[in-house]
């Protein structure tokens, strides 16, 4: 996802599970407004894969399951409750009784089966095609020879079985995710390609309006099945908004919730004030920035060139360019994530090292190359000042400062030498280590028009990941982490990447909102779990 | 006057026809292909390919560009890559936000550059002269996202006279229209001046003095008329040049105009908003051309169409 802010569970909010509470405070009513820069680009939970519409998806659609609020712990939502067979292979998930769609009609198992074979239907166009190819069948639907999905029965209203062609441990993450979210068929085929514009859901909210470029409304869904969400009447959506007026806006209390971050000029100053304490939540993502270096392309072939860079980049000092809204990165996986290696130390910032490293590596005298970089702030600056680290080490970075589909595309062709990831990074599309993985560092991935920007692919690893994802015993949950935790520290002493920092988010809302804490530090729904929130101030 | 009229409209096609050939083809010469932004980051190469297909963007470049065309001339600007709604849709709910703003815009450039210039011209070298000059220079040169977050963060949030931002009431024109009419005005006055200076210096001018007409009505009867012909022509350009969005101001004022969907289109390389945008602003600029030309006669009817 591009620009999706997902917090961390750091392990105090795995401690802190019960449900927002407060609920002896929460009422019921109120209408909160956020206040967004662009206008949404579609509610299809099949299509929608920015950071913008992924909560608001959330919020109009179900999934057969679903993240505690607050937290990355999976639980059931349309599925009341699920088997897993001894094998791994087949998943028994028994739906939820009551569960209407928005325009009344009961939803029923042949909705949810509709709605995954929608996902991988080839003429849906959707980009999380993929995650669904652990499903029997998936090859032959997806290549458009079959029209349904052979590992998806249904036998009967309420029962939804789901075969895999092999174990995945991700697979609950996969009947998570949006875009197996249950559409109603009926109104799929009713609006065509304009379902995103009108999106039919069984979510919490409906959608009520949508004056292009302008506004949003989100209404309280009556029939929701849960008794005790959403809290809030309405949700309006104020598009087009700059930032900076978002935030003055929120401080004259026209806006409730910013969803764009704090912008960098004003954030210190808002970030300090004291009478922001309590309107502003700190909470970590999923996310990691990195520089890439094409293993294919000299001199990165060398290990010790790219170890080398590793040791040359000054994070501390990229951090303050970013306001210090972020963490240093030792290692691919941010600190949020299960895996994550506490103990692992990573390549100290040591110039000195990283010159001797090149001279090791035959290029005592530097080197020239192009750092590319997407153009819009922060990234440019902090591009520019790994170019300074590296022209301490003698290596002569040109920063290319490009618009974000031409670095994407430069570094799915392989001709960026170095890359910064920023405004591109990765961030986790579910809480599991095995995401940071393929796209981006295996194999499959290095392929042109890959995501593997650093165009590495070393089978042996591969081999373990795979490996790994086959673990689906529960009882050896720990002892896949730990294969996990090997595969990215001994992917380090590769370093195809240099990892720089980990994002951290800020979210503010007005005074008149209120919830857990968690809520807004959530790490699945940005900028607040619209479900979970409620007004102070309702009636 | 009418074959004058069908040569223009026949030109016209023909530029507007040009418009769309060059815009497709520099689509193409960008390095970056929208299947994969579509497409996303977790596709198979065949969901690539599919993808590709399905979006007809496998076919030969003339054989697009020629079905791109026959949609056209039917209405349809196809559907945008990333919403999926029509691209018709997206600018039609757009338009009305695009020409409130540039009526509003033109209506304060004339407001301010006009009574300027005229004042200047006709205390030419004299410090009034100059203090105008000098702050129309102001006014073209100030960035327009200065200027607005300057006059929204005075009137609208420290006086409360103007809501912030947003579109809807004239309330909410006021500060956006004059934040482009502050620049715009800084042009119309020295054209006016000029155009002024040079109209009084003519010997009708010195005629109507010695029958005994005022110096007003010398001025603003006489030598207004006269002297407002170039403005024409660039109110002309102008109403061109806002219709293709003024993105900076939009994004300041979230005012729903072209100018945002422009600019949201060509980050995410969505080509179909990108090519019917500028096909929009191309079709504007050829109507605020034929409507300057059409008017003028009308001020001076020394000029005939030929």
């Amino acid at each position: 996802m591009n620009r999706l802010y997902m917090t961390a569970a750091a392990a105090l909010v795995a401690a802190a599970t019960a449900l927002p509470a407060a609920a002896e405070e929460a009422k019921r009513g109120g209408t909160m407004v956020v206040a967004y820069k662009d206008d949404i680009s579609t509610f299809d939970p099949a299509i929608g894969y920015d950071w913008q519409n992924w909560s608001m998806i959330k919020s109009l659609f179900d999934g057969l399951m679903d993240y505690k609020p607050g937290t990355t712990d999976l639980i059931p939502d349309l599925a009341e409750s699920y088997a897993i067979s001894a094998d791994g292979l087949t998943y028994t998930f028994k739906l939820r009784p009551g569960v209407k769609f928005h325009n009344g009609r009961a939803m029923t198992a042949a909705d949810v089966k509709y709605s995954i074979e929608r996902a991988v239907n080839p003429a849906t166009q959707s980009p999380g095609q993929g995650f669904f190819a652990s499903i029997k069948g998936f090859d032959e639907m997806a290549g458009g020879g079959a029209v349904e999905l052979a590992g998806v029965t249904t036998p009967d209203d309420s029962t939804v079985v789901i075969e895999l062609s092999r174990p995945d441990a991700t697979f609950l993450h996969v009947a998570a995710i949006n875009f197996g979210f249950a559409v109603p068929k009926e109104e799929v085929e009713k609006y065509g390609p304009d379902f995103g514009r009108n999106p039919v859901g069984t979510g919490a909210y409906k959608m009520t309006e949508w004056t292009l470029g302008q506004r949003v409304v989100f209404e309280r869904n009556a029939d929701y099945y849960r008794p005790d969400a959403p809290y809030l009447d309405k949700i309006v959506f104020e598009v087009g908004q700059d930032p900076t007026v978002a935030l003055l806006r929120l401080q004259r209390g026209e806006v409730d919730v910013l969803g764009d971050p704090i912008p960098s000029a004003q954030f210190v100053e808002v970030v300090n004030d004291p009478a922001n304490k309590d309107l502003i939540v700190e909470g970590g993502l999923l996310h990691t920035g990195y520089v890439t270096m094409n293993v294919t392309q000299p001199p990165f072939d060398s290990k010790l060139v790219r170890q080398a860079v590793n040791m040359a980049i000054n994070k501390d000092r990229i951090l303050r360019i970013v306001n210090n809204r972020g963490v240093a990165a030792n290692q691919p996986l941010p600190p949020a994530m299960p895996a994550y290696d506490t103990d692992y130390k990573g390549y100290a910032f040591d110039p000195a090292k990283a010159k001797a490293l090149l001279a090791e590596a035959g290029h005592a005298d530097g080197f020239a190359t192009e750092l590319y970089v997407m153009n819009t702030d922060p990234n440019p600056r902090i591009a520019q000042a790994i170019q300074q680290d590296l022209a301490e080490i003698g290596v002569k970075a040109e920063v290319k400062s490009l618009a974000q589909s031409v670095v994407i595309a430069a570094g799915g062709d392989g001709t960026a030498p170095m890359i910064w990831s920023g405004g591109m990074a990765w961030i986790a599309d579910f809480p599991d280590p095995s995401n940071f993985y393929g796209p981006i560092l295996g194999c499959g991935g290095a392929v042109p028009g890959g995501w593997n920007w650093a165009k590495y692919c070393n089978e042996a690893l591969d081999a373990k990941a795979a490996a790994a994802d086959a673990m689906v015993d529960p009882a050896k949950a720990a002892e896949r982490l730990d294969l996990w935790r090997s595969i990215y520290i001994e992917l380090m002493d590769d370093a195809p990447w240099a990892p720089v920092f980990n994002e951290v988010r800020f979210a503010m809302h007005s005074a008149r909102i209120g919830g857990d804490k968690i809520l807004f530090a959530d790490p699945i729904h940005i900028p607040v779990h619209y479900d979970y929130v409620y007004a102070k101030d309702a009636q | 006057m009418l074959s004058h009229l069908a040569r223009r409209l026949t030109a016209s096609l023909l530029i507007l026809l040009g418009v769309t050939l060059i815009t497709f083809c520099l689509t193409f010469l960008i390095p970056a292909d929208p299947v994969r932004m579509i497409a996303g980051r977790s596709a198979t190469p065949e969901t690539v390919a599919s993808i590709r297909h399905q979006l007809g963007l496998d076919r030969p470049l003339p054989v697009q560009y020629a079905s791109y065309v026959g949609k056209l001339v039917q209405g349809d600007m196809g559907r945008s890559y990333v919403q999926k709604t029509e691209v018709a849709t997206l600018i039609r709910s757009r338009l009305p936000a695009t020409l409130l703003l540039m009526a509003g815009a033109i209506f304060f450039e004339l407001l301010i550059g006009m009574p300027a210039g005229v004042f200047a011209a006709t205390r030419r070298g004299r410090p009034a002269d100059r203090g105008i000059m000098i702050l129309s220079f102001a006014g073209v040169s100030t960035p327009q996202f200065v200027l607005g977050l300057l006059l929204l963060y005075v009137f609208a949030y420290l006086l409360g006279w103007f809501p912030l931002s947003g579109y809807g009431t004239p309330a909410h024109l006021v500060l956006p229209a004059l934040t482009l009419g502050v620049a715009g005005g800084g042009w119309y006055s020295r054209m006016m001046r000029s155009s002024m200076v040079e109209v009084l210096r003519h010997d009708y001018i010195r005629t109507a003095r010695a029958k005994g007409l005022s110096e007003r009505g010398v001025v603003l009867v006489h030598g207004l008329r006269n002297a407002v012909l170039p403005l024409i022509a660039m109110i002309g350009l102008d109403i061109g040049i806002f219709m293709s969005g003024a993105v900076v101001v939009e994004s300041v004022f979230g005012w729903p105009g072209i100018g945002q969907l422009a600019w949201q289109a060509i980050q995410r390389l969505d080509i179909p908003i990108i090519m019917g945008v500028t096909l929009v602003a191309a079709v504007a600029i050829v109507i605020g051309n034929l409507l300057a030309d059409l008017v003028t006669p009308l001020i001076d009817p020394r000029i005939r169409l030929r």
